[in-house]
């Protein structure tokens, strides 16, 4: 039983990572229809936003304070991100509408500029960040041990969700959002700057990587190819979940947690990867759109 | 009349064009030393990978991050049987041994045989490919979507590769080559065969894709890339052209895989992941898509100049690398060689001119998705 509840665990607390890079993904994919292959390099900008953080804390700072760094370090990340993905949108993204497989291409090209960018500047062995005391240990429950960091990076999940729920459903700015969406020539009539809402939409995108940066940290070094391997998995969440709805993503990233972790418990860490592609392409047999797919009646 | 004889012109033009290629390539090893020449002979494996991805990227419009596998199998199929033949009879391999492998698996068998592995190293990828396009196409799962399950693809591949280090040699790969068919393969005239036998590869991958892109055959896929639900319309099964050429797609690639192996004498799951397979994109980007000169040209080239940077400037090489990928991408949708085009035609002016723009924007269109 307490393997069980542990797998458990393990599988929410996968899903919680997957989740947390695949919502910029499935956000920047459903409205302008541009897939972003340097979403990975945004994660590894905030993980080292939270490395450059606890060195500040650390070297300016008296001791007592440094267990408050990471609290310091999410906004900055999400921060630091949202820049950087405003600059990218304003420079580059905005060329590529309408071109969906060459905006992954040159995004590509983006993510090698800023990885040896991270590899000149911080050098390129993983560097280690020191996660404060009050993340350390876990929760006790019936034999098993919870670790807070886990628990803790669950706790973010949700209230960026409930954060970005707000954000889409109940807000000006993401009613105009979801305007554009659904049918962006009509939205521009009636008056909405496409321009900005694809500007904003972006920018929020990228901070939202730079939390989920922050939120890796806490669970292993980090390095500049860091996002690499995150970021076909959280595609695939994407891919799964259908785009342009939350409860999709959060469906998808549920799925591909739940169901690697238990593959991967029964088998091997390889032979569960092989396993999950093949019930994806097997899914996508009978809902090619996804879990939640947007209705629509254009043939594209 | 006056167009007539341009057209005249133009075609005796091109054909010069292609002997004097053919020329310098069967001239190479008299004025390359056997180190360059090799280097070469490894070019001309990446251009035929080269002309397949533009087979389906730049003329059916589907995009395929996964030919590092594809081109992995087939090295990897060929690789067995050297190893084995490089081990002995009733000897195991190596890496085996070291893994506490005691007999040979079944799926090692069938290498023993130069002709098997060959066939194999061909089919297997194209076998590969029919699969993941029947249970893709069919399901009009296109564009991104599929991009993005042939990136999935190489990461599954890979980290099987290294997990079963038992039988597929690890993170290390396998290495260790000494024979082919009984030739040593590091005496030079064997280098200088297996050179030859890859420009040949190239030249014939080549007449192979064009005779697929021209005429009734290569106007369909064109139209599966520009128009599929138009296409659809009209009474042709866009997933069977997707999936036929996809197919061929793969095995140009395993074969480019052999010509790899025999000439580098190593493959491991490093050379097969998803950034050499992006960067075989980036060949075709840069080279120029929809043209099949343009993609050779382009691996050519890039290769060329990574092995001359990147072993003095290997940081700035990755930077040029990056930003000319954007470059490319955003300006020049056609690649270096449809810049070419544009600015030849310019200094003719007139008639080409327009013919040239007229095409360039084209390849813009929309129905990339």
């Amino acid at each position: 039983m307490s393997v069980w509840l542990v797998q458990m665990f393990n599988s929410l607390s996968v899903s919680s990572i997957l989740l947390l890079i695949a919502l910029g993904l499935a956000i920047t994919f459903g409205l302008m229809n541009v897939i972003n292959m340097a979403h990975g390099e945004l994660i590894m900008i905030g993980a080292y936003t939270a490395y450059v953080m606890q060195n500040l804390f650390a070297d300016y700072l008296p001791a007592s304070w440094f267990g408050a760094y990471f609290a310091v370090a999410i906004p900055a990340a999400f921060c630091v991100s949202f820049l950087v993905g405003l600059a990218l949108e304003a420079g580059l993204i905005r060329f590529l509408y309408g071109r969906p497989l060459d905006s992954l291409l040159a995004t590509w090209g983006v993510g090698m500029v800023l990885q040896q960018l991270a590899r000149t500047i911080f050098g390129a062995p993983n560097v280690g960040v020191k996660s404060p005391e009050w993340l350390n240990g876990g929760l006790s429950l019936g034999g098993s041990v919870l670790p807070y960091k886990r628990l803790f990076i669950i706790g973010l999940v949700i209230v960026t969700l409930i954060a970005m729920y707000l954000y889409i459903y109940r807000s000006a700015a993401g009613r105009r959002m979801r305007a554009v969406m659904q049918n962006r020539q009509m939205a521009a009539c009636l008056g909405i700057s496409t321009r900005r809402v694809d500007a904003m939409t972006f920018a929020i995108g990228s901070g939202i990587a730079g939390v989920a940066g922050c939120a890796l940290s806490l669970i292993g070094p980090i390095g500049p190819s860091l996002g690499t391997y995150y970021i076909v998995d959280a595609f695939m969440v994407v891919v799964l979940g259908g785009v342009g709805k939350l409860l999709g993503t959060v469906a998808g990233a549920l799925g591909m947690g739940v169901f690697n972790t238990y593959f991967e418990f029964w088998t091997n860490a390889s032979l569960g990867k092989v396993l999950v592609f093949a019930c994806i392409v097997a899914f996508l047999q009978w809902k090619p759109q996804g879990l939640v797919a947007m209705r629509t009646r254009s043939l594209d | 009349m006056l167009l007539k004889n341009a057209t005249v012109r133009r075609k005796i033009v091109i054909t010069l064009a292609y002997a004097a290629v053919v020329a310098l390539l069967a001239c190479a090893p008299m004025f390359l030393s056997d180190f360059r020449l090799n280097l070469l002979g490894k070019f001309l494996a990446y251009g035929v990978v080269a002309l397949g991805l533009d087979l389906i990227w730049g003329y059916t419009g589907i995009l395929s991050l996964g030919h590092g596998i594809f081109f992995g199998i087939g090295a990897y199929c060929m690789a067995m049987y050297l190893k084995l033949e490089a081990t002995g009879a009733g000897r195991l391999p190596d890496f085996m041994q070291w893994s506490g492998v005691t007999s040979l698996p079944w799926f090692w068998e069938p290498f023993r045989f130069f002709g098997v592995a060959l066939l194999l190293s061909v089919l297997l990828p194209m076998l590969l490919a029919l699969l993941l396009g029947f249970f893709t196409f069919r399901n009009r799962i296109r564009g991104v979507y599929f991009t993005i399950l042939t990136q999935a693809l190489v990461l599954i591949v890979v980290t099987l590769m290294i997990g079963q280090q038992a039988y597929t040699g690890g993170t290390n790969g396998i290495t260790g080559f000494r024979h082919v068919l009984g030739f040593s393969l590091a005496s030079p005239s064997v280098k200088n065969g297996l050179y030859y036998i890859s420009a040949a590869a190239l030249v014939g991958s080549f007449l192979l894709c064009r005779r697929l892109v021209r005429g009734p055959f290569g106007k369909v896929l064109q139209a599966v890339r520009d128009g599929q639900n138009r296409l659809r319309f009209l009474g042709y099964d866009p997933a069977k052209y997707q999936m036929f050429v996809f197919t061929v797609s793969a095995g140009l690639a395993g074969l480019a895989g052999v010509l790899f192996v025999l000439q580098v004498g190593i493959i491991s799951p490093s050379m097969m992941d998803i950034v050499p397979s992006i960067e075989m994109v980036l060949w075709v980007a840069i080279g120029g898509r929809g043209s099949l000169i343009g993609a050779a040209a382009g691996a050519l080239l890039i290769n060329a100049s990574k092995s001359g940077l990147s072993e003095t400037y290997p940081d700035f090489w990755t930077f040029l690398l990056g930003g000319l990928f954007i470059v490319v991408v955003v300006f020049l949708p056609k690649g270096l060689f449809g810049l070419l085009a544009r600015l030849g035609a310019r200094m003719k002016g007139g008639l080409g001119d327009a013919m040239a723009g007229g095409r360039g924007r084209a390849v813009v269109g929309e129905d990339h998705r």
